[in-house]
């Protein structure tokens, strides 16, 4: 890994303690980096500044200098360098680190700005906290516990302002709990190019509305909702679902696409609630697409794969069939990039083991730009990666998929890459297909094609090919389990188990080891630490790595084997492709 | 001691009979000579000029305009644009709307001079929403002077060139804020921007550098082109140069405008010499020297402290009548010259009701960008109304002196402080009337009093 320049560092004094942060960081980001927390509403990493809240208003000074020499002047008192404190608390947000800058975030102006600034807040806020979906999760709630008087002086009438506004499919806005921050706006307009929202009226009456005939409708509306720092942009899925502190939060991975944004899986006994971003500076920032987070509504659905035979009568039925078609050509595995890297490794040394050929299925749609990409299988890199295939899937011309990414109706996933396989099944070659998750019939194979042949079909819901397989062996979504996949940067991140399976389904990886040890009659380890050692022993780019030590915004790995590949991503979010994007045909 | 004579420099010809607002009567009077003189002139002797006057701007804050010129990025490369602050909107002013009313091309001539001085290519004059019939006058005002050569392409036949558009407001008093005025004049929200990093002297317009001058700061600008910034000096008093419009309304006998030399009237000769002083069996009770954000003044306090005359400190003991009308003297007693507006209120007045007058205002002008301002104004506000119009409590005065105090100096603008410090100074000054409003609610009204509405 290349190391970034180091950047100049300027020394700052924040609260009595000294530290050097890169030039350009503003207050509120250096003092986070001593622990010291400045409170804040509308100022948010990745949108530009303000200045609106006024809540991380501090203390500032510099150090004095004598006029005539330029020598800092040292307090005889204290024989440290007096400090010229600003008589007025200024913005944290907005103002950047300079050498010597002196920063007090505990002393009475500031505590006293803080108090008022709650106080403001709070006056024409609805205070419906218990029936409000944002309680648990509010930083009004916490601020005002952390930095208000605890009482109101409040007498008059609040504003009133709508209720429940739909400003799109899938946000509800409610007018009284918000605090005018404008974090929304600016992220429709900076992040989402979608410019819909703004205010009306005018001082304390101010209201957040879309503008006239506009919605609230992009694939990245439900980020406002994530960002909104109070309770007033709602998901209109989650409202009043469940209390946010009874819910597990997992690190999940978004599997639409080979973008890979790191995401939080929100569950309770066993049920998902929502899934949400999770900050991965180098990866997704901390947004994701709306079309992300309906992943989750699959798992619960009633076409769920459940076994009803014991595994290993199926483990062992698989492995007469073959032995029966024990000549190497006659068995082909379809592996799948939707599969995790440890998956794909034992595909791997399943079709060695069965002496097949081995292909993978190809989705791909167009890109915006943003965080869903060209490629919409989140782990073909991981293929490439562990030797699954050698090179990229041929990219079909099947219609479009029968689930396709959120408000992309207009360009359908091209789903393919089987027609070598397609051209072996007519000329009565292949024998048997192992479908690792893959609906063959989707990806272009027809009927016809699929009652030539024998088909072992690893899965989690019913479809074409479910239906017409020889044998079925329910397997996990990937909420369901752990693992890794390989971005389209080349790098590996990792997923963990948010909710158990359901009955009658196993993990993939306990499917695919028994597999390969009936194919080659020598056990394969199935569970990750074991797996990971055979990983890395085995494939150069994974040499150091271990799951365990895998960290949560992942590592970037050697792709330069894979440079010269036509990868059909576009320009996303942190990601330029290498080789422009090969054009699609229509 | 006698009230001196009006000084007219300014308002020079306003209200002159037989004195019209085109170009044949402007040139006529010897308009536009200055202009032609000054673009033979080099643009940085003219900013000296203007530098050595001491000019202060007079659109409220004071600011000496040399200075705010000398601010202005030339290095960038980046057109630098001029800006003429028209939108006239402090409650008790009105000195800005007579000039482009009846002297329009008095402005035009200012501003073209400020412009070759400091090579701007592209002016414009933001005039206030509610001045449909000034913004016309501008409009063709501008139209005859650009036929005339005044404006537009080649300035005077030389190779400068400089064109000025008029931009009418939607109606808000924040335009006048500068950098909220930019933000509108691009045609969003008049949100002020936050300093650092805008300052409009840098990041202005169109993130370029931007002048933003007051029409009357210009029309001093055409002045001292004309005469001088050592004759500018020599007007006034030190740090106090020129002249000053005060715009008097209220319970005055002859409410107007008068100019005078800043600094040589005090406050008592302008209202009870110049204005006549109170009206029949009334007696003055306080005054708002500028503008509607000014602190008040209460007739009967007495303001004691040390100033600088010449080189010496010098005591002084003033009533509200002894004061000078300059800013230096006004911000001494805690209050400030302002926009000039003077608000004068008689003993009929009852000061909660005028304070909740002035809350109502505010409230309804906040941008409702930033947090104490949006909603201290609106809580003030409704403070104040329900003690006019519903029950007064005895705790409302101390409530309403620490809502406001919790809203200056913490603000993106200047605005926090114009809502704030009318409520600080009422209180701090009247703060027995609010205590006993209760009372004086269930009392009849006195004599003259205005109703309520």
């Amino acid at each position: 890994m290349i190391a970034p320049p180091k950047p100049d560092l300027v020394t700052v004094n924040i609260d009595g303690k000294e530290i050097a942060v890169p030039k350009g960081t503003n207050v509120i980001e250096a003092a986070r980096l001593v622990n010291v927390d400045v409170p804040h509403y509308c100022y948010h990493p990745k949108l530009t500044i303000v200045g609106n809240c006024r809540m991380c208003l501090i203390e500032m000074g510099m150090p004095a200098v004598d006029p005539v020499t330029k020598a800092p002047i040292i307090d005889p008192v204290t024989g440290k360098p007096k400090i010229n404190w600003i008589p007025r608390p200024q913005i944290g947000c907005g103002t950047n680190v300079s050498p010597g800058l002196h920063v007090k975030t505990t002393s009475p102006m500031v505590k006293d700005a803080r108090e008022g600034v709650m106080e403001f807040l709070l006056i024409n806020h609805p205070l419906d906290c218990p029936i409000c979906d944002q309680a648990g999760e509010c930083k009004l709630q916490e601020q005002s516990t952390g930095y208000g008087r605890g009482y109101s002086r409040f007498v008059e009438q609040k504003n009133v302002k709508p209720k429940r506004t739909q400003l799109g499919p899938r946000v509800t806005l409610d007018d009284e709990r918000c605090i005018l921050c404008s974090r929304c706006i600016r992220f429709s307009k900076e992040i989402a190019k979608d410019d819909v929202l703004g205010f009306v009226d005018r001082g304390s009456y101010s209201t957040l509305t879309c503008f006239p005939g506009k919605q609230l409708a992009n694939n990245y509306s439900l980020n406002t909702v994530d960002i909104c720092p109070v309770g007033a942009l709602t998901s209109t899925d989650f409202r009043f679902k469940m209390r946010v502190w009874f819910l597990k939060q997992t690190n999940s991975i978004d599997t639409e696409t080979s973008v890979g944004a790191n995401t939080v899986v929100w569950s309770r006994e066993g049920q998902i609630y929502r899934l949400t971003p999770r900050r991965n500076d180098d990866v997704n920032d901390t947004w994701m697409p709306d079309s992300g987070r309906e992943l989750f509504k699959s798992v619960m659905s009633a076409d769920r794969l459940a076994a009803t035979t014991h595994l290993d009568a199926r483990v062992a039925e698989a492995a007469e069939l073959f032995t029966l078609n024990a000549s190497a050509g006659s068995i082909a595995v379809v592996g799948s990039g939707r599969s995790s890297v440890e998956e794909q490794f034992l595909t791997k040394k399943l079709a060695a083991a069965l002496k097949a050929s081995t292909q993978l299925v190809s989705r791909v749609g167009q890109g915006d730009q943003l965080l869903i990409s060209a490629d919409r299988n989140p782990n073909v890199r991981g293929a490439l990666v562990t030797g699954l295939i050698s090179k990229l899937p041929k990219i079909g011309d099947a219609p479009a998929a029968s689930r396709s990414a959120n408000g992309d109706a207009a360009a359908p996933i091209r789903t393919g890459g089987l027609t070598d396989l397609a051209a072996s099944i007519d000329a009565g070659k292949v024998k048997v297909v192992v479908s690792i998750g893959e609906d063959l019939v989707a990806a272009g194979l027809t009927a016809a094609q699929l009652a030539k042949v024998s088909v072992v079909y690893l899965g989690t819901h019913a479809n074409a090919t479910s239906a017409a397989a020889k044998i079925v062996f329910p397997t996990l979504s990937v909420f369901e389990k752990n693992g890794t996949f390989v971005n389209q940067q080349f790098r590996l991140q990792k997923f963990a188990k948010a909710v158990p399976g359901p009955q009658g389904a196993t993990d993939d990886l306990i499917v695919l080891a028994k597999l390969t040890a009936a194919a080659s009659s020598a056990a394969m380890a199935s569970d990750l630490g074991s797996l990971w050692k055979l990983i890395s022993a085995e494939i150069p780019a994974f040499a150091t790595t271990s799951y365990a030590q895998l960290p949560e915004t992942g590592i970037l790995i050697d792709a330069t084997p894979f440079a010269a590949l036509p990868f059909v991503e576009g320009e996303t979010l942190h990601y330029k492709p290498a080789a422009p994007a090969v054009a699609l045909t229509p | 001691m006698a009230a001196p004579a009006q000084r007219r420099i300014i308002f020079q010809h306003i209200d002159e009979p037989g004195y019209s607002n085109d170009l044949a009567c402007y040139v006529r009077n010897g308009g536009y000579e200055v202009l032609k003189k000054s673009v033979t002139r080099p643009p940085a002797e003219l900013i000296d000029e203007v530098k050595k006057s001491g000019l202060r701007g007079r659109g409220g804050a004071g600011f000496p305009c040399g200075v705010k010129w000398g601010l202005v990025d030339r290095k960038s490369g980046k057109p630098i644009y001029l800006i003429v602050n028209a939108d006239e909107s402090e409650p008790g002013t009105f000195k800005d709307r007579y000039i482009m009313h009846q002297d329009p091309h008095q402005l035009i001539e200012g501003t073209m001079i400020s412009c070759f001085a400091n090579n701007v290519k592209q002016a414009y004059i933001y005039i206030r929403g509610e001045m449909p019939h000034g913004a016309r006058i501008l409009e063709r005002a501008i139209a005859e002077a650009r036929a005339a050569g005044f404006v537009g392409k080649n300035i005077c036949g030389t190779t400068y060139s400089c064109d000025i558009f008029v931009h009418r407001g939607a109606g808000a008093y924040i335009c006048g804020e500068e950098t909220g005025l930019i933000e509108s004049l691009e045609g969003k929200r008049a949100n002020p921007r936050i300093k650092p990093p805008y300052f409009p002297a840098v990041l202005g317009l169109y993130q370029c550098p931007t002048i933003v001058n007051n029409v009357e700061t210009l029309c001093h600008v055409k002045y001292i082109a004309e005469h001088g910034g050592d004759a500018f000096t020599k007007i006034g008093t030190p740090n106090n140069t020129g002249t000053r419009i005060f715009c008097v309304s209220g319970h005055v006998q002859r409410p107007g405008y008068y100019e005078f030399e800043a600094g040589k009237i005090t406050m008592g000769q302008l209202l009870n010499e110049v204005c006549g002083g109170p009206l029949p069996g009334r007696t003055f009770k306080a005054v708002i020297p500028g503008g509607s954000s000014a602190k008040i003044l209460r007739f009967g306090e007495r303001f004691k402290g040390k100033r600088k005359v010449g080189a010496e400190m010098v005591d002084y003991d003033w009533g509200v009548d002894d004061v000078p009308m300059d800013f230096d003297s006004l911000g001494m007693i805690g209050t400030m010259g302002g926009s000039g507006g003077v608000i004068v209120m008689d003993d009929t007045v009852n000061m909660v009701e005028a304070l909740a007058n002035i809350n109502a205002f505010y409230s309804h002008e906040s941008c409702g960008q930033c947090t104490p301002c949006r909603e201290g104004s609106l809580w003030m506000k409704k403070i104040t109304t329900r003690m006019v119009h519903g029950q007064a409590r005895n705790e409302d005065a101390a409530l309403l002196k620490s809502v406001a105090d919790q809203i200056p100096g913490r603000t993106i603008c200047a605005f926090g402080e114009a809502c704030s410090w009318p409520t600080q100074s009422f209180i701090a000054k009247f703060g027995d009337e609010f205590k006993q409003y209760p009372e004086t609610k269930k009392a009849a009204k006195p004599v003259g009093a205005h109703e309520l509405v």
